[in-house]
């Protein structure tokens, strides 16, 4: 049962992520990479990452994706287009693009083929039975402490970045 | 469980997809959706290698602070496209073109 619902989620991510290279319509590229990060969310829970991918959907579907639809709306008012006002990209290098990715996943393919995992030890799949919320806490109170507090001071900073960044123009 | 090179097929993909978006689009907001990807694909590594360390999860505690440092710098790149697009008016980054203001 577990392989197909791994399946399920792995096509659906790779399935949108493929989406959102394929079409020209940028708000349908927002929507795909919504649904990517759902997929990723559904992976991380049958890796048992069950805090992480409630994080994941929180930040990444209900901050950054919103914020990037905010980004698209608000630069796409002044393009010459006539009577349809799609919010769409061109492409460029498409040759170059395509085989610079199929390059680089030809040779992670025969690295990920070629290493042998089972010299790994310690998955007795404990992880899937219990939720990961206390180690995470108790982790990031102990061991993670440092990063942690880093981490606060560095969305201060871009906080007052961003709000300064973006601000009125001086003209 | 999941065999661990399934994680990593999976996070190979959505990584060169991720660059292939890259390179190929030419909106500056498509751009950054490419290297959200990258970062997933990075995370999904993270975690999934962390299964085999179930007193310590690092993997899952490093993949905690990408997402942070993604959200971060999303903001700061978001807030840079939209004061390009104040001077340039518009969002195509083969038409960003010239330095001097």
């Amino acid at each position: 049962m577990l392989p197909y619902i791994f399946f399920a989620f792995a096509l659906l991510t790779v399935g949108s992520a493929l989406l959102i290279l394929l079409t020209k319509n940028v708000l349908y590229a927002a929507f795909s990479l919504l649904l990517t990060f759902l997929g990723v969310a559904g992976l991380y829970v049958l890796a048992g990452a069950d805090y992480l991918a409630i994080t994941q959907v929180m930040i990444y579907v209900g901050g950054i994706l919103v914020l990037m639809i905010f980004g698209v709306m608000l630069t796409n008012k002044d393009r010459e287009g006539g009577p349809d006002t799609t919010a769409t990209t061109q492409h460029h290098n498409q040759f170059m693009g395509t085989l610079a990715a199929i390059g680089l996943f030809t040779v992670l393919l025969i690295a990920i083929l070629k290493v042998n995992f089972s010299a790994l030890s310690g998955a007795s799949g404990s992880l899937l039975n219990q939720s990961s919320v206390a180690i995470t806490g108790i982790q990031l109170m102990t061991g993670f402490v440092l990063p942690f507090e880093v981490a606060a001071i560095l969305l201060m900073v871009a906080l007052i970045s961003a709000a300064y960044i973006a601000g009125k123009s001086k003209n | 469980m999941i065999p661990l090179e399934h994680f990593l097929f999976v996070s190979a993909a959505l990584f060169c997809i991720g660059v292939a978006i890259i390179i190929i689009k030419r909106n500056a907001i498509v751009v950054l959706m490419g290297i959200e990807l990258i970062l997933n694909a990075a995370n999904i590594n993270l975690v999934a290698f962390s299964q085999h360390d179930p007193h310590r999860i690092q993997g899952q505690m490093f993949a905690l602070f990408v997402i942070v440092v993604a959200a971060a710098e999303a903001a700061v790149a978001l807030a840079i496209v939209l004061k390009v697009y104040q001077h340039f008016r518009t969002a195509n980054v083969d038409e960003i073109s010239s330095m001097k203001y």
